[in-house]
């Protein structure tokens, strides 16, 4: 009587919603999720009075409206009579050109140092904690002034270089002026060239490879690669008349015409980003380092491998399972970051969209929730690409 | 973080959380003792702060007449706001009124759902060089770096006027008055721009204000004035009368030396009578104290008074009234009747 009672199930009680285990749990998420939808519902509610309140409406009609201003760094066509979308393309462009060449960069500087903070030479290691602690604690928007007000304030203006011969590259506080390259007749083919050139030393890199594995003889790469870069489109450029030519930068008027001109806001935001994103990531991979056993390593240098060809081979390969996952964060950040741009005067989509359209049309709901979606989709984007990247070099476990 | 974002955050945070409670901005600001008024970050003459770390100015001026109409003294809590937190700020109430050099513009009025109160200064945009560049007029500016205020009309002028004269310009967007004194006076931009007043007003705080030349051409009319949100008018009227009562009162010769005196007995003028509430219930009106104008020109003299102290020909600033001067005086200063 008592064993065939044990099996039977007891009858649902109200109350086992939260004196019986099986059901507490549910229970409170039943009563979070509630509580949580509510909570939007108040906050969403409320927005929508308040428009009405102030006799707002809620609608995207003005992005097709002309935008009435002026933007400075544009990497397409783009006039006052633009629209307020096309603005906002510009500024999207913008805030991706300075993010790429900030993850770039950052990861150049930040694996240099990184690897330069484990260096046996104390003065490098020393130095290259004092960059990396300086730079990670300081925020910010700190560095980014600071980077415009050196740019500003202390190189020369352009009205300086009157009467002076100015070579390619030209230094001012409006930005760094370097030649333009044009291309004329022919320059398609040059361009196939050199393509072709690119193609042919990865051809001999993967032969000298197979003839390592096979024979043990090691093939001098690099100088059969520098040859095959450089001669045969030297030779086709004159071949072919030079039919590429650049144009200099020269001073007219005000400022420097011809040439393309790398803006102070550019440069002060680019570096500044990639100075700070670079000690995070010089962390990351001084970490990712540490995480290979010493054994690896050990092995590597019984094995007779030099030192760099220990760190290439066996230890970098092993770090980076370790180092790529918070790598992405650090891109992620540092496109987020981006939109401190700003303070520089640097028109990104925060700057366009989300600075003068939402200021002259008064849409701050449409622009900053058009703004989220532009930096959520890039986000998610780069995430995406790179566990892609993560998923290869990853361990393959078995 | 960036404190324009978190502005902007805080702004439509406010538009989020606040409960709708834009109807009464006068009781409001009764329970609260306080008119927060929205000002400029810093500009010479308009808004600033004095050796003692207080706000000062013509912009100023008008924030504490209408607080000094409300609660018979000036109290104000200051919020100094960009071109571009401004009107954020205002819609989302986190200020009562704007009194920050800002254009009435029919978008403004209409789509942007603010009121303007009147025009407390005629003013329109200029530009200012150093004099080494050798110009003499805006039409030789083509090719030019220009420093301009972002959010403002200045920015949607500049870019019409060099596309109607067929010239073109980089625009170097700032934020503040500050940062633009740096990228100017660093020769990062050749010309500033922005209303000839602030140009005055600013150069007069460059280290050789004789170094540098505001260009003749005005290229644009920016009647500045205070704003209040749309749909409080009844808020509306008393930001409206605090103005014209300090123009009226330069105009009948009140000052703030002495209002008192002529507010003690009624006089033979009987619009003074009604302005400073010897006669009739005025104050009343708009759910204001009977003596609400006397404590509104006590505070800060008449509008005659505010532009000498802080812009006029004696200033270091050194503007003329202009268009500024009252109507009698050849200017366009024109209050409505106090009947």
């Amino acid at each position: 009587m008592a064993v065939a009672a044990s099996t039977e199930t007891p009858a649902f009680r109200f109350e086992m919603l939260w004196r019986d285990e099986r059901y507490r749990s549910l229970t409170i998420q039943a009563i979070a999720m509630i509580v949580l939808m509510l909570g939007l519902t108040w906050l969403v509610n409320n927005a929508i009075e308040n428009l009405a309140a102030l006799g707002k409406t809620f609608d995207f009609g003005f992005l097709s409206q002309p935008a009435n201003y002026d933007i400075n760094q544009q990497l397409i066509d783009y006039t006052s009579r633009s629209s307020n979308a096309r603005a906002a393309l510009v500024g999207i462009l913008n805030t991706l050109l300075v993010a790429f060449l900030g993850c770039v960069t950052a990861t150049i500087i930040g694996i240099a140092a990184g690897v330069a903070r484990l260096s046996n030479n104390w003065l490098v290691a020393r130095l290259m904690t004092v960059y990396v602690e300086a730079f990670r604690n300081v925020p910010l928007l700190i560095w980014i002034l600071l980077t415009a007000s050196i740019v500003n304030t202390s190189l020369p203006s352009p009205r300086d270089y009157r009467g002076l011969d100015t070579g390619p590259v030209v230094v001012t506080n409006r930005g760094i002026y370097i030649p333009q390259p044009n291309f004329g007749e022919g320059s398609l083919i040059l361009l196939i060239i050199f393509a072709l050139s690119i193609a042919a030393i990865f051809m001999v890199r993967a032969w000298a490879k197979r003839r390592q594995e096979s024979t043990g003889e090691q093939a001098p790469v690099f100088l059969i690669g520098l040859g095959l870069l450089i001669v045969p489109s030297l030779i086709a450029f004159f071949l072919l008349g030079r039919p590429i030519s650049l144009t200099l930068p020269e001073l007219a008027g005000f400022n420097f015409q011809g040439g393309i001109q790398l803006r102070d806001s550019l440069i002060a935001l680019w570096v500044a980003l990639s100075l700070y994103t670079g000690a995070f990531i010089a962390e990351i991979v001084r970490a990712g380092i540490l995480s290979v056993s010493k054994g690896q390593s050990e092995a590597a240098f019984a094995l007779g491998l030099r030192p760099n060809r220990a760190m290439n081979l066996v230890i970098l390969p092993q770090a980076l399972r370790v180092i790529i996952p918070p790598l992405i964060s650090q891109f992620l950040n540092l496109t987020k970051n981006s939109s401190l741009a700003i303070a520089v005067g640097y028109m990104d989509a925060t700057g366009t969209l989300g600075g003068i359209t939402l200021n002259q049309t008064g849409r701050e709901m449409e622009c900053i929730l058009l703004l989220m979606g532009f930096y959520l989709i890039v986000s998610l984007s780069i995430s995406a690409v790179m566990n892609l990247y993560n998923n290869r070099v990853r361990l393959v476990e078995r | 973080m960036n404190f324009n974002k978190l502005a902007i955050a805080a702004g439509l945070a406010g538009v989020c959380v606040a409960s709708g409670a834009h109807a009464a901005t006068l009781d409001d600001v009764k329970a609260r003792g306080q008119l927060r008024c929205g000002i400029n970050t810093g500009i010479p003459g308009f808004a600033f702060t004095d050796s003692a770390g207080n706000w000062q100015g013509f912009d100023v001026a008008l924030c504490k007449a209408v607080a000094a109409a409300i609660f018979g003294e000036p109290n104000v809590e200051y919020v100094s706001l960009t071109g571009k937190t401004r009107f954020t700020a205002l819609a989302s109430g986190e200020v009562d009124m704007l009194s920050r050099n800002t254009t009435w513009t029919y978008s403004r009025d209409t789509d942007l759902k603010l009121d303007f109160a009147g025009v407390n200064y005629y003013d329109g945009q200029g530009f200012i060089v150093s004099k080494e560049l050798g110009v003499a007029s805006a039409s030789e500016l083509d090719g030019a770096t220009i420093c301009i205020q972002t959010g403002t009309t200045t920015e949607l002028n500049l870019a019409d006027y060099f596309r109607a004269n067929n010239m073109s310009y980089e625009p170097v967007p700032i934020e503040t008055e500050t940062e633009a004194k740096e990228k100017f006076l660093a020769n990062a931009c050749d010309v500033y721009t922005t209303d000839a007043s602030g140009l005055a007003a600013t150069r007069s705080s460059y280290p050789n204000p004789g170094d540098y030349m505001i260009l003749p051409e005005i290229i644009s009319k920016e009647p500045l004035g205070p704003a209040v949100r749309h749909g409080d008018s009844e808020w509306g009227d008393i930001v409206r009368w605090s103005l014209n009562a300090l123009i009226v009162a330069e105009e009948k010769g009140i000052t703030a030396e002495n209002v008192k005196e002529m507010a003690s007995a009624a006089g033979d003028d009987p619009e003074v009578n009604r302005l400073l509430g010897t006669e009739g219930e005025y104050g009343a009106m708009m759910g204001l104290d009977q003596d609400w104008a006397v404590n509104a020109i006590a505070a800060t003299g008449n509008y005659g008074e505010i532009f000498d102290t802080f812009l006029g020909p004696d200033t270091e600033i050194g503007l003329e009234r202009g268009l500024n001067a009252l109507y009698t005086d050849g200017g366009i200063l024109y209050a409505p009747p106090f009947r």
